[in-house]
């Protein structure tokens, strides 16, 4: 075991490897023993890829050996979550009805990660299709905040947020569709990037809801989140919407002496936020204030609404989608010599509780008679507030707001009220919907020790400004 | 039928949808090849087996296809257009959705011109809309003894255009026409090879019955399972018999779906349980919307294969052919390249036509042959022809070389060569035959110089004879008639 790995980022492992501080070999060990020691207690993982990780640490020590080029994630471990098909290894989507499904393609997420160098060592727990905000609806059981007293990790990409926070990786992946990755990390304490819809291609990622499924990523510095993000992202032919885009060297831009606009939409500050949390948003406004950033208050009127059309257009689009799991072809199948009975045994008994509600709800909105009232008003809606933001963003270069009405709850606190739990979302889904880039970053702390999360908005891919910003606020807190 | 209805006072109502696979080399969303008959299983991928993850990326060329038919038939293309998730469970449909079109389809609109008998006007058929949609595989149900039914992902995601009537049609005969037509029209355009056994068009159909000069339609049921055109054609017979007999007998009709039995040759209603579905559709997140931009319509606009009309207007005009011979030859497009192919290597398009519509087309009808491909090339075919037009060898003899030629796949220039057969056309050659003819017949000259001039065709037949058939007639004719003139002198 390394010293002090788990304390090391993305950019002290590649540096060390380099240096010949230590070897890829025993980065990818560090990793390993501490995903099967500290990554079983928090049940961070449901895989764990050693062979494959070890073939790739040999492969990067051999060509530090020969001096030949190790990519700019060279030796670094990586975790992604268990809705990103990884080769050879089970891609479970945290469901039973996965059961023993091994994807024989790579996602371009992995592709691109292992070109860049990256050491795939798990693939980390998360609520059953991304579906959850606390990670206790997995088949794999639930995952523990690392930073104790039995509290949820947040989810929907729980695993990766705890992996991250414990140290057992300087990056993790997840999947994010309406606050996945930036509540967990506001939860944890890290830093989580849901980039613009397009940014990063979904090739490889087990759908939920299509059109706001975006791949994001977790790190303990902004630095380590830019790179992650630098090396996924870009144009994908095999993903149609996936976006060609300018997606600069980020972790050397990130130094900036650019002073901002930052609009405070009302409408995020009324009933429902804690008010502990409020209170470390309000100081953080104060202190971009003093940095000499422009405050504005400014209204996105129709963000109010975004809840409700978002557990319409979600639900709509994962009843499609989750319907290819029908125990024909792979994964779980409970026998039975009448097809429909097949189907519903093997459904009833592979979808958790929480997942068959939301496919119930989805066929419920998609019906003849009903699809006019729910799913095309709620996409006309969503288009309303991609004009609040278009018009935002005329006025100011980013939104900031809290991540999460409050800091992280304890496991079983909300898991019998799925209404409370849908508005953990409540100030993630707006991104989501319009399509723009967000990020959540540390923010102080509740009096209890529970980590704050700060949320920046901004256009559509215009990642480099939330990267920018994030990192003065880090200079800021020093 | 069409009698019966008339007789009953009631009038048919016919609207028809038909599936036609495209041939493009690859899948519509993927990689994949699309060929018929491969190993099952064998073209498949993670996007066309929907894995968990997979995207489609839409094969550019499958909206080329569609194009071309939507500009043949004079639709209107939409410039942007929408995919949409048709949902429904199926085993042979691996992501529980089939990635279709539905209210914004690529083409609206249009018209096929079918063939009225005995007349000289066409009948105009509308069209409603053509759009682009992925096909789904093959169950392969139990055959006996087992218990399991197989499933064939192959097929997935071959690509279809859906092509919709206005309910037009009249009667089953002109259900045919239609489908005769339409399957011409694609052929033209080489975008389906149109193969019915093969699953390349496939048909359903939706029929009404009213009584003659109401307007309002009547209730209509839809025929599925129908394997051929000549299905169509009598599983429409069927249905109209049925709904005449049961509006007569005082019954209404009940809008269903049926499935036509061949074997039996009747149609059943399905179970409605099979036919209740809510496809809920919804349009597809994972693709963007299909745009069609002008300068992509202008180039296909300007590689628009020649459709059968134009084609045999303009052999008429390039070739010098009747009329009825080039619709013959413009029947399907195999026939056109091939009568082309002759012509690139032959003078005469008369004789040509005659050659293909008389003796060539009767031995592939005879030998159940596809014209393509055929052992008998046009290039063989020109040879020939070339033989007899230069005089090398009669007409006559032509023949007995073609059926040479069917028999043994050799050359007309083989042929003649080795049986010797090659057309005498030497001048001093055929005068010296003459000269010995009319030696050994001198009673027989002298009675032709008398004035029984019938016996000239007396000694065509003993120069032939002396020549095995091979003198050039004409000249014999010719010369012969110089002859006997200067010995009447």
């Amino acid at each position: 075991m390394i010293a002090e790995y788990s304390k090391l980022s993305a950019m002290d492992i590649i540096k060390g490897l380099r240096d010949k501080s230590f070897s890829a070999v025993e980065i990818c060990e560090s990793a390993l023993s501490l995903a099967e020691s500290k990554g079983r207690e928090l049940n961070a993982f449901i895989t764990l890829t050693h062979d494959k990780a070890f073939a790739q640490a040999r492969e990067i020590d051999r060509k530090i050996h020969h001096n030949e080029d190790i990519g700019p994630l060279g030796g670094v471990p990586i975790a992604l979550k268990d809705n990103i098909c990884y080769t050879d290894c089970p891609t479970t989507c945290a469901s039973h009805i996965l059961d023993k499904f091994i994807p024989p393609y790579d996602s371009t997420c992995a592709t691109r990660l292992i070109s860049a160098g990256g050491i795939i060592i798990g693939k980390t727990n998360m609520d059953e299709f991304a579906m959850g905000s606390s990670n206790e609806n997995s088949y794999y059981g639930p995952v523990i905040n690392p930073i104790g007293n039995n509290l949820v990790p947040g989810g929907s990409s729980g695993g990766s947020a705890s992996a991250v926070a414990a140290g057992i990786v300087p990056i993790a992946f997840g999947s994010e569709t309406g606050g996945s990755v930036r509540q967990p990390a506001a939860f944890c304490g890290i830093y989580g990037l849901k980039p613009s819809y397009g940014g990063i291609s979904r090739y490889g990622l087990a759908a939920f809801a299509s059109s706001m499924d975006q791949i994001g990523s977790f790190a303990r510095n902004i630095k380590d989140l830019s790179l992650a993000y630098r090396i996924v992202c870009g144009r994908d032919e095999n993903d149609s919407t996936s976006v060609a885009f300018a997606h600069p060297d980020y972790p050397d831009l990130l130094e900036s002496e650019r002073k901002f606009q930052i609009g405070i939409p009302r409408e995020f500050f009324l009933e429902g936020l804690d008010k502990e949390a409020g209170k470390q948003i309000d100081n953080a406004i104060k202190l971009f204030q003093k940095d000499g950033h422009t405050i504005k208050e400014i209204s996105l009127p129709n963000s109010p609404l975004a809840i409700a059309i978002y557990y319409i257009i979600a639900v709509a689009e994962a009843s499609s989608n989750l319907a290819r799991y029908d125990g024909v072809k792979y994964g779980l199948r409970i026998k039975d010599d009448d097809l429909i009975n097949m189907y519903d045994k093997t459904r009833n008994l592979g979808f958790g509780s929480e997942v068959k509600r939301r496919i119930i709800l989805g066929t419920y909105v998609l019906s003849a008679g009903y699809y006019d009232a729910y799913y095309f008003k709620a996409q006309q809606v969503r288009e309303l507030l991609k004009r609040d933001f278009e018009t935002v963003f005329k006025d100011v270069d980013m939104v900031l707001t809290p991540t999460s009405p409050t800091a992280a709850f304890k496991i079983g606190e909300r898991i019998d009220d799925p209404l409370a739990m849908y508005l953990s979302d409540i100030y993630t889904a707006p991104a989501n919907l319009a399509g723009i880039p967000a990020v959540s970053i540390p923010c102080g702390a509740v009096s209890d020790g529970r980590p704050v999360g700060l949320q920046l908005m901004a256009k559509a891919f215009d990642e480099l400004s939330l990267f920018q910003i994030a990192s003065r606020f880090a200079k800021l807190g020093e | 039928m069409a009698d019966s209805l008339t007789i009953s006072g009631y009038e048919a109502v016919i609207g028809l949808e038909v599936h036609a696979q495209l041939s493009t080399e690859s899948k519509i969303f993927c990689g994949c090849r699309v060929e018929f008959g491969a190993p099952p299983n064998s073209l498949t991928c993670p996007v066309c087996l929907g894995l968990p993850g997979a995207l489609p990326a839409l094969n550019k060329k499958t909206v080329e296809y569609a194009l071309r038919m939507i500009l043949a038939i004079d639709g209107t293309v939409r410039l942007r257009s929408v995919f949409a998730r048709k949902n429904y469970f199926y085993p042979d449909l691996p992501k529980g959705y089939q990635i279709s079109q539905f209210d914004l389809p690529i083409g609206e609109g249009g018209e096929i011109a079918i063939p009225i008998p005995g007349e000289k006007r066409k009948k105009v058929i509308r069209l409603r809309r053509i759009h682009l949609e992925e096909d789904a595989g093959k169950s392969l149900h139990p055959e006996s003894g087992e218990k399991f039914t197989r499933v064939d992902f192959n097929r997935c995601g071959v690509p279809l255009i859906e092509i919709v009537t206005e309910p037009d049609i009249c009667s089953p005969q002109e259900a045919y026409a239609y489908l005769i037509k339409l399957k011409q029209i694609l052929q033209f355009l080489g975008i389906c090879t149109a193969d019915m056994e093969k699953g390349h068009l496939r048909c359903d159909a939706n029929i009404s019955i009213r009584p003659i000069g109401l307007s309002k339609m009547g209730a209509k049921t839809e025929i599925k399972n129908l394997n051929s055109f000549k299905a169509v054609e009598k599983a429409l017979a069927f249905e109209i018999e049925h709904q005449v007999q049961v509006l007569q007998s005082g019954g209404i009709i009940k809008q269903c779906t049926m499935l036509w039995d061949d074997k039996h040759q009747v149609a059943e209603p399905m179970r409605s349980k099979e036919e209740s579905h809510d496809y809920r559709y919804f349009p597809e997140p994972d693709l963007v919307n299909l745009v069609v931009t002008e300068e992509w319509l202008n180039q296909v606009k300007a590689t628009l294969p020649e459709l059968p009309e134009i084609r045999a207007a303009r052999f008429v005009r390039q070739y010098n052919i009747p009329e009825y011979d080039a619709n013959v030859l413009t029947e399907s497009r195999e026939l056109a390249d091939y009568y082309e192919k002759v012509m690139q290597n032959f003078g005469d398009g008369k004789a040509a036509s005659n050659w293909i519509m008389t003796q060539l087309l009767k031995v592939i009808n005879e030998e159940k042959a596809e014209l393509e491909n055929y052992h008998i090339s046009p290039v063989m075919i020109a040879e020939l022809l070339n033989f007899v037009q230069s005089g090398k060898i009669s007409g006559k003899i032509a023949k007995d070389v073609f059926e040479e030629m069917v028999a043994t796949s050799k050359t007309a220039g083989e042929i003649i060569s080795s049986r010797g057969l090659t057309q005498i056309s030497d001048d001093s050659l055929i005068r010296e035959v003459i000269a010995k003819v009319l030696a050994e017949n001198e009673n027989n000259l002298k009675k032709y110089l008398s004035g029984k001039k019938q016996i000239f065709g007396h000694f065509v037949g003993q120069i032939m004879k002396e020549t095995g058939g091979k003198a050039n007639p004409g000249l014999v004719n010719k010369i012969l008639q110089e002859k006997l003139d200067e010995l009447a002198r």
